[in-house]
């Protein structure tokens, strides 16, 4: 038994040692192809591979490999040392940081992106507008008929993404429980929690009686984005990259890239190019929001 | 030359109990990641009706009814196809339809599960929800019957060689006592591969207990409470989709960790309670067949 522990714990080092001697190459290299690991958020992972891909364009002798999973998936990786570089539809959580801590580094963030969360509907569910307060009191199990929001006479069905998921805890904080920190609430038991953002377009538009919530670049136009007001009577807001730099439309976020401490090397350079106009017209064009600098 | 023998001999000594030694080690890994659990959270936390890990309410019973309705619903569908689909081919399909028959049943065990997920996201569950006025498609219901077509092809094909098992002197006393077909088949020979076939049908629990991808991708994964025969058409969630959703996000050693490796023993135990009593039920038919014979 604690020969067998013994082993995993070398197998380990192993890896870790492995990794490590790759990436401390990677820095002195010039010249021959070097890798970088991009791991995280299913929000921003069409995002990153369009970066990875025009980057790889411009300077072939570096390649990126992006993959999804989620944006606890990729803070995990980032701990253990699998990756190099988080994705996060989120900010990263205390214990998280403490986790990075005692694996040896300080967790980096930039914010690489704007993104609003659009609330979505079948296009033949004749509502249009709704309060947080009224998606809040629909995900909390509240509302159960679309008659009791001036809408048909059909059941309500939830759809959220799994739990792993930035846009999850993101949903829940700033929605469910209207950003205030003291509440407790959360999803309805009955919430459906599908694995991918395609699963929650496919449903929202086949189903006419669901709702369900999604980064702006990804809604179709096979479902409706709902108009948001912050409270009853504001302004109802639909989500676009006007209103979110403006800041009229309630629910957007940054989308974040985390590092094992201040980049440097190569990491750094693709940072910095994802920066740039260029990288961040990319964004633009994949409906996601710009930053400003 | 006596030294090589030795050598040989044990080597296959060593691949024969290695599939032993490979079980223990599952076993002893799941107990020492999962048995911290019980210390974690209460045992009236485990077995309360929420399950909302990143609020630390660990309620397990949920997923063990998903798991339950979806597993029972598809034997429901996939024993009665499946053993008649091998009673056609063994006893009453002639040649060449048993030739065609045979191997596109044997194609069926070669789809990929999330091929048949998908196909049950886009074409099953619509068509579920407008057929049973539900409220969503995305239920056991939908993951009962892409288990079902999971667990056919293996119920097929050991029923067919446990009808093959039955010697054709059987049916030829049975015929020539006057027995029509069906008979035949309803008496004698499904009587005598009675062991097979209970074998073929465990199997079949076996593989819609723990298969994954497709029930997690249809089965709308909301960890409801068990309501009686309405949660067939409720959305459920299996432990099998919990864990594998669940696993990745996870930092190890936390709490919520040690609790999916908890959910992974259920699952052991349930797996082996299946296999223990398949194979009573057969030492239980060769008893009895001892004492005819004597």
């Amino acid at each position: 038994m604690r020969r067998w522990t013994r082993t995993i714990l070398l197998t380990g080092i192993l890896i870790l040692t492995a990794c490590g001697s790759s990436t401390s190459e990677e820095n002195t290299q010039t010249g021959s192809s070097t890798y970088i690991e991009n791991k995280g958020s299913d929000t921003l992972v069409n995002l990153a591979l369009a970066w990875a891909e025009q980057y790889q364009e411009e300077y072939p002798e570096v390649q990126i490999s992006v993959t999804g999973g989620g944006s606890g998936t990729g803070f995990t990786a980032l701990i253990n040392g699998t990756i190099d570089i988080a994705n996060a539809s989120r900010q990263i959580k205390d214990l998280e940081i403490e986790q990075a801590e005692s694996a040896g580094f300080e967790p980096h963030e930039i914010i690489v992106a704007n993104d609003a969360i659009a609330v979505i509907v079948n296009p033949e569910n004749p509502i249009s507008e709704l309060t947080l307060d009224q998606v809040s009191r629909i995900y909390k199990g509240e509302f159960n008929n679309w008659s009791e929001l001036g809408g048909e006479d059909r059941p309500i069905v939830r759809l959220s993404r799994e739990t792993n998921s930035g846009t999850h805890v993101y949903f829940l904080e700033t929605v469910i429980r209207l950003s205030d920190e003291e509440d407790t609430d959360i999803f309805s038991a009955d919430t459906l929690l599908l694995p991918s953002s395609e699963g929650i377009i496919s449903e929202v538009s086949s189903n006419p009686n669901a709702i369900g919530y999604d980064g702006l670049g990804y809604i179709t136009d096979e479902v409706k984005t709902i108009a948001l007001a912050s409270k009853e009577g504001r302004a109802y807001i639909l989500p676009s990259a006007e209103t979110v730099i403006d800041g009229t439309y309630p629910v957007s976020r940054g989308l974040y890239m985390y590092t094992r401490g201040e980049p440097d090397g190569i990491i750094k350079d693709y940072l910095d190019w994802i920066l740039s106009d260029e990288a961040q017209e990319i964004v633009t064009e994949l409906g996601f929001v710009p930053i400003l600098d | 030359m006596k030294r090589s023998e030795k050598i040989i001999t044990n080597t296959v000594k060593i691949a024969g109990s290695s599939s032993i030694l490979f079980i223990l080690l599952i076993f002893v890994f799941l107990v020492r990641e999962g048995l911290p659990a019980l210390g974690e959270v209460s045992l009236k936390d485990l077995f309360s009706l929420r399950w909302y890990p990143i609020e630390d309410l660990f309620g397990l019973l949920p997923l063990i009814s998903g798991s339950l309705v979806v597993t029972f619903t598809s034997i429901l569908i996939a024993v009665p196809l499946g053993i008649g689909t091998a009673i056609y081919i063994g006893e009453i399909a002639p040649k060449n339809v048993k030739e065609i028959l045979k191997p596109t049943v044997e194609i069926m065990a070669g789809i990929p599960s999330v091929v048949l997920g998908f196909i049950g996201i886009q074409a099953l569950s619509p068509f579920l929800r407008e057929f049973f006025n539900l409220p969503t498609g995305l239920t056991a219901l939908s993951g009962s019957i892409l288990l079902a077509m999971i667990a056919i092809p293996s119920i097929v094909s050991i029923a067919e060689d446990a009808l093959y098992a039955v010697p054709s002197s059987y049916r030829d006393a049975s015929y020539a006592l006057g027995a029509t077909k069906w008979q035949t088949i309803w008496g004698v020979v499904l009587p005598a591969a009675r062991n097979g076939l209970m074998t073929a049908v465990m199997l079949g629990i076996g593989r819609s207990l723990g298969e994954t991808m497709a029930v997690m991708m249809v089965t709308g994964n909301a960890a409801t409470t068990f309501s009686g025969l309405k949660s067939v058409i409720m959305p459920v969630r299996t432990m099998t989709a919990t864990i594998a959703s669940e696993m990745g996000e996870v930092a190890s050693g936390s709490v919520h960790y040690h609790v999916l490796f908890f959910i992974g023993i259920i699952l052991f135990i349930f797996s082996l309670v299946i296999n223990i009593s398949s194979t009573s039920v057969q030492g239980k038919s060769k008893q009895e067949k001892g004492q005819v014979i004597s």
